[in-house]
């Protein structure tokens, strides 16, 4: 047993055992599964992918005269913000597209540009454009306004992803007869190709299941920079059905995250495109796990062998919301690049980088062995799979 | 020696026997690797050509006086490594495997002489990383 006090303690004094997780794999191959699980300290866990649930906060500062933006209209280089808020803060969602943009009206349309491009640019240091109407006040006179902006004058710049870290995710075909383009890639007709979207193994709750060391504060890897558990995620569904191991076989547990944008990096914040779907943000998360006790390190030992994802056809039963599963397929067969569905032979690929995801678990790991990052205590656990806390479908109703 | 180009086929020549005169003529040996006729009703032949030096070059010079506009592949699609992230998800979609994962590495791998130029690649990554190159 350690608590996390004792890890920090270590880590201070350049002691601790931070290992990313292939380390992990290979430190058990080599000293085996006892020694390890008494050596190592911390082991860091990744992922990076594309997830459209995220967007900035920021804040321009006041213009001479002053504009009241909230209530007016504001775009940033042709991209539409949210400023239902104050006077200048706004904010800008991964997904917003220019109004311009011909969307699918040619199908299947190409989102070459949109919110999380736009992001991108701003953490890469660009300068940027900003357009603004508003309907002026007595406090706020000024209607119009046209100015380029810096993230290095901008008084607060913050990420937020309201979802991410998705436990565990589909694997989507295309059972039909036509290529269909879906946020999980293009899917080529009669199960031309398989896609999937976890960094499996490495992907940092599928290293925690039952979420006994992230929660809310849990101080994390965020785009390059340091950012925070804010809370669980939208549609945090954790009471699916699990393997014996407690690994869901269903997506599940998400996370909602927050940090410093300014101390981001453009290389693990990407604009993306996905044709006939729209545009995202793909965002790299980096996830300490402290080894507290023997139950935290034998479900952080987890292999792709391990976790199982459902196959779903995103042809008819994703979008009719049937519930229907092809079958299960584990993430070593993923991996393997061929899986079987229907007694084919489907070809696969995957929208998460796993290369990234172990270029950010071994920057996390330099930052803590070298004391620049210590382990936090989480300040409330999110639910668990005993809470009953569930992802409910909308009923739509007009009374 | 063998080459890959592709062939642009203005409307007026697509229902015009062309191409097996590289055989019958320039003693050319071909292998049709993709054939299109886009909603202009142009036509799009890529091709992979062997036979002497000499006979392609006459081979080639035929096509052109015909008014087939000749374009080489092999410059043609370019993979762009800063904006690449290696997720892999243009692998399974290429028609000849020019894109693979390098087990050891896992970065994505483009093989630029098994290319075709079909293009879906360019579609499909969602970081721009692949573009042609005209």
């Amino acid at each position: 047993m350690r608590s996390i006090s004792e890890i920090n303690q270590k880590i201070k004094e350049g002691k601790a055992l931070v290992v990313s997780k292939d380390e992990l794999l290979s430190l058990i191959e080599e000293k085996g599964y006892k020694n390890t699980f008494k050596e190592v300290d911390v082991v860091t866990t990744a992922t990076f992918g594309p997830m459209c649930s995220s967007g900035i906060y920021f804040n321009v500062g006041h213009s001479r005269p002053k504009i009241k933006l909230g209530g007016g209209k504001v775009t940033l280089e042709g991209v539409p913000c949210y400023a239902g808020f104050a006077a200048v803060d706004l904010f800008l969602g991964a997904g917003a597209l220019p109004e311009d943009d011909p969307r699918n009206r040619v199908y299947p349309g190409s989102f070459s540009f949109g919110g999380g491009h736009v992001i991108e640019k701003l953490v890469r240091g660009d300068d940027l454009l900003l357009s603004a109407s508003a309907y002026g006040t007595d406090c706020y006179p000024r209607k119009e306004l046209k100015t380029l902006i810096n993230i290095r004058d901008l008084n607060e710049a913050v990420l937020f992803n309201i979802r991410n870290c998705y436990q565990n995710y589909n694997v989507a075909v295309n059972l039909s007869d036509k290529p269909i383009y879906t946020y999980m890639g293009v899917l080529k007709p009669n199960l031309g190709n398989a896609n999937f979207c976890s960094a499996g193994y490495y992907s940092p709750l599928l290293c925690d299941p039952y979420y006994k060391t992230i929660g809310i504060g849990t101080k994390i890897f965020l785009g390059g920079g340091v950012g925070f558990v804010a809370f669980w995620g939208t549609q945090h569904n954790p009471c699916v059905e699990r393997t014996e191991k407690g690994v869901p076989k269903r997506p599940a547990g998400t996370l909602a995250l927050i940090g410093n944008l300014k101390g981001m990096n453009s290389q693990y914040l990407r604009g993306t495109s996905l044709i006939g779907y729209g545009v995202s943000l793909s965002v790299g998360v980096g996830v300490p796990i402290p080894i507290l006790d023997e139950e935290i390190f034998e479900n952080v030992c987890v292999k792709d062998e391990e976790i199982f994802a459902p196959i779903v056809d995103y042809s008819y039963d994703y979008p009719q919301e049937t519930g229907k599963v092809l079958g299960e397929v584990s993430y070593k067969q993923l991996r393997s690049g061929v899986i079987r569905v229907q007694g084919k032979e489907v070809n696969c690929g995957c929208l998460s980088s796993l290369r990234k995801a172990k270029d950010i678990a071994s920057i996390l790991k330099d930052w803590i062995s070298q004391g620049k990052f210590f382990l936090t205590e989480k300040v409330e656990s999110i639910p668990d799979c005993e809470s009953g806390y569930r992802f409910k479908p909308l009923k739509e109703r007009l009374k | 020696m063998k080459k890959r180009i592709v062939l642009h086929f203005p409307r007026l020549l697509v229902d015009k026997p062309i191409v097996y005169k590289l055989v019958k003529e320039f003693n050319l040996e071909f292998n049709i690797l993709k054939a299109e006729v886009n909603p202009r009703e142009e036509g799009v032949l890529v091709l992979e050509i062997e036979g002497k030096d000499s006979d392609y070059k006459k081979g080639l010079d035929y096509l052109s006086s015909v008014g087939v506009r000749i374009q080489p592949l092999s410059e043609d699609v370019v993979m762009d490594r800063d904006k690449c992230v290696n997720c892999g998800v243009c692998i399974p979609l290429c028609p000849t495997s020019a894109l693979k994962r390098n087990e050891d590495t896992f970065l994505v791998e483009f093989i630029q002489d098994k290319c075709i130029a079909c293009g879906i690649c360019i579609k499909a990554c969602p970081y721009q990383a692949m573009s042609i190159s005209l």
